[in-house]
């Protein structure tokens, strides 16, 4: 335990600027993967326990299609692109036969394919870490607030994933699909009754998820090492911010992934040694005393 | 859970006849027990395969934690993704006793047992008024702070290097556990033992009860059981076999390491348990010999073990559907019917 240096930092507002940009980048990161994570489980009510694994193939298909191309937009969209595709194929083809099963069959096939996924990566991408390298767009001096250096790339993170926020928020509240898939989380079989191909919404809502975690991936690419096996801790600590936000809601997702950001950036001054351990006791408190989480509607 | 519900019952029995049935039971298990063991110690002496006993002693610590789980999966009804952290506990609580009081090895293990009761009786009664998959989620948090907790306290659980040094084993009322030999009659021993306790606690009033709360928790509530005393009840005795299956690991490999406190060990346990089935008692039994014997062969023929588990895994998800000896169970009893159906007409 390092109080003092956990103290020092607070009283300080270059290290408070540094502290709380880290904490957002990662809040950020988790956000969209958690909010993959929590759409599914709300429409479909499975737990994809993949989901890490889909974030994984975002960023070594961006790392791939930037030491092509050279190009980090087209990498983005390309790591998005291809992990929404894998994620529609992995519904269509999986998911879909093992609906009406049990819960624990569902977690079998995922964590069948967590298996399958990060042994996939190891054959064609090789079981080292790897590195991407910050494009060269952004290998340019940090800003600096308050005397806490921000690099840009953080700033860009932020705001992509701040925009991806708010155009799910707004697709989900205000569009026709949007209003279609909250009917189908809502009831399902009424939705079909009226008409509207559930099989399709299904897809498309994984095919969402997987583009949403792939961005993630994407975006952490060059910010991160990456290494079979990478979207484990990430897949983890999003199951904590859907814990903690609720499950099934988006806006929960958001606060609970800048809570656990934050937790962890200033978590890893005041206890260095501690901080995942941290985070499980937040979830554990968080559950045990509202299973339902901070904006769940749902009664477990 | 309609797929998967252990001991489905045939019919109705009346009190007496029940008893009369249990009784009978009692000493049919009690047989097979002894069977089995003779078998097990006679096996060094024909076979004289030192990786054998190996194997024996390795399917014994999983066997006692994977089946421990069965009593909480299969048999009430709560799918725990912590129950690993209790082979860890064992593991660990041993090592520690053993290493740093040195007392012999059958007190070091009776307070074991004793520790992992109290943190399974406190954990459990945070955990148990949780439902389905809450349930899992808090158990998981359990387990991944007990996991971060023994990394991050190196100077007594030595972090993420495990207790290492080798375990003291010195000999007791003439049994030394460090020869290979006596090592693997106590593990036998350990998990004759421990097997037949649980199917005692499976096939006794209470396992019926666990039975109702999993099929119906609102009548077992009804008609006066306390759902959450059962469940803790439960938890608690789940947790005891673990922890031993914990204690026949930490012996075999003369230490503890973080892996037995991880995610990934409670995550082997059910799908072991959903490898051999979880509506049989022996299923668990069954999956343990099974993923070992494939754990060792494909980690023998390629490094790409993943893919082969994965695919294994989704035959049975997907293809069956069940486990091994569900799917056993279910075609004899399809057959029996039909020889039945036959015989009348």
């Amino acid at each position: 335990m390092d109080l003092y240096a956990l103290a020092g930092c607070l009283g300080s507002p270059a290290c408070l600027v540094t502290q709380t940009t880290s904490g957002l980048i990662i809040g950020m990161l988790l956000f969209l993967v958690a909010a993959g994570l929590t759409l599914i489980f709300g429409v479909l009510k499975v737990v994809n326990f993949s989901h890490g694994a889909l974030y994984m193939f975002g960023a070594y298909f961006a790392m791939t299609t930037y030491q092509l191309t050279g190009n980090f937009a087209l990498a983005t969209l390309c790591g998005a692109a291809g992990t929404a595709i894998i994620g529609l194929i992995f519904e269509r083809v999986f998911m879909s036969r093992v609906y009406g099963a049990n819960v624990l069959m569902q977690l079998l096939v995922c964590y069948a394919f967590v298996l399958i996924f990060d042994d996939v990566v190891r054959l064609i991408w090789g079981p080292e870490f790897k590195s991407m390298g910050m494009p060269a767009t952004f290998q340019v001096a940090p800003f600096f607030i308050a005397g806490g250096a921000v690099p840009p790339y953080y700033l860009l993170l932020i705001g992509v994933a701040l925009a991806a926020a708010v155009v799910l928020g707004f697709g989900l509240a205000r569009t026709r699909i949007g209003k279609v898939i909250r009917a189908a989380a809502h009831n399902p079989a009424m939705v079909s009754a009226l008409g509207i191909n559930t099989a399709l919404i299904n897809g498309a809502v994984f095919a969402l998820g997987g583009l949403l975690a792939g961005l993630a991936g994407a975006l952490a690419a060059p910010v991160r090492s990456l290494t079979p096996g990478m979207g484990f801790s990430v897949l983890i600590e999003s199951f904590i911010v859907t814990v903690i936000g609720g499950m099934g809601s988006i806006l929960g997702a958001l606060i609970g992934a800048l809570l656990l950001g934050l937790i962890r950036s200033f978590g890893s001054l005041g206890f260095p040694l501690f901080t995942e351990g941290l985070m499980y006791l937040f979830m554990v408190i968080m559950l045990a005393s509202r299973p339902t989480g901070l904006f769940g509607k749902e009664v477990a | 859970m309609t797929e998967l519900q252990a001991d489905r019952p045939t019919g109705t029995l009346s009190a007496p006849r029940f008893q009369a049935e249990a009784k009978r039971s009692r000493y049919l298990d009690l047989s097979v027990a002894l069977a089995t063991f003779a078998v097990l110690a006679i096996l060094p002496f024909v076979s004289g395969s030192k990786a054998l006993l190996d194997f024996v002693i390795r399917c014994s610590a999983y066997g006692l934690f994977t089946t421990s789980l069965n009593l909480l999966i299969g048999y009430t009804g709560m799918i725990s993704f912590g129950h690993g952290m209790f082979f860890g506990i064992g593991a660990y609580s041993f090592g520690l006793i053993m290493q740093r009081v040195g007392v012999p090895i059958p007190v070091a293990f009776v307070a074991t047992l004793a520790i992992t009761a109290v943190i399974a009786a406190v954990i459990g009664a945070i955990c148990v008024r949780l439902k389905e998959i809450y349930f899992a989620f808090v158990t998981l948090a359990f387990q991944m702070l007990i996991h971060s907790t023994i990394l991050s306290w190196a100077s007594f659980t030595g972090g993420d290097q495990g207790l290492r040094g080798g375990l003291p084993r010195p000999p007791f009322l003439g049994i030394d556990l460090s020869n290979q030999l006596h090592l693997y009659l106590a593990s036998c021993a350990l998990l004759v033992v421990g097997l037949l306790a649980m199917r005692q606690i499976a096939q006794s009033p209470f396992g019926y009860t666990l039975r109702m709360i999993r099929d119906n928790p609102a009548r077992a509530s009804f008609i006066g059981v306390e759902v959450w005393r059962a469940k803790l009840t439960i938890f608690v005795l789940a947790a005891l076999f673990a922890s031993m299956g914990g204690m026949v690991m930490a012996l075999f490999v003369s230490g503890a390491y973080p892996e037995f406190a991880y995610w990934t060990i409670s995550g082997e346990a059910i799908f072991i348990n959903m490898l051999g089935g979880v509506t049989t008692f022996l299923g668990p039994m069954v999956g343990t010999v099974l993923l070992l014997i494939l754990n060792d062969t494909v980690t023998r023929l390629t490094e790409y073990y993943g893919i082969v588990l994965g695919i294994v895994i989704l035959f049975f998800a997907i293809g069956l559907r069940k486990g091994l000896m569900d799917f056993v169970v279910e075609r004899i009893a399809a057959r029996n019917d039909r020889a039945g159906k036959r015989g009348r007409t």
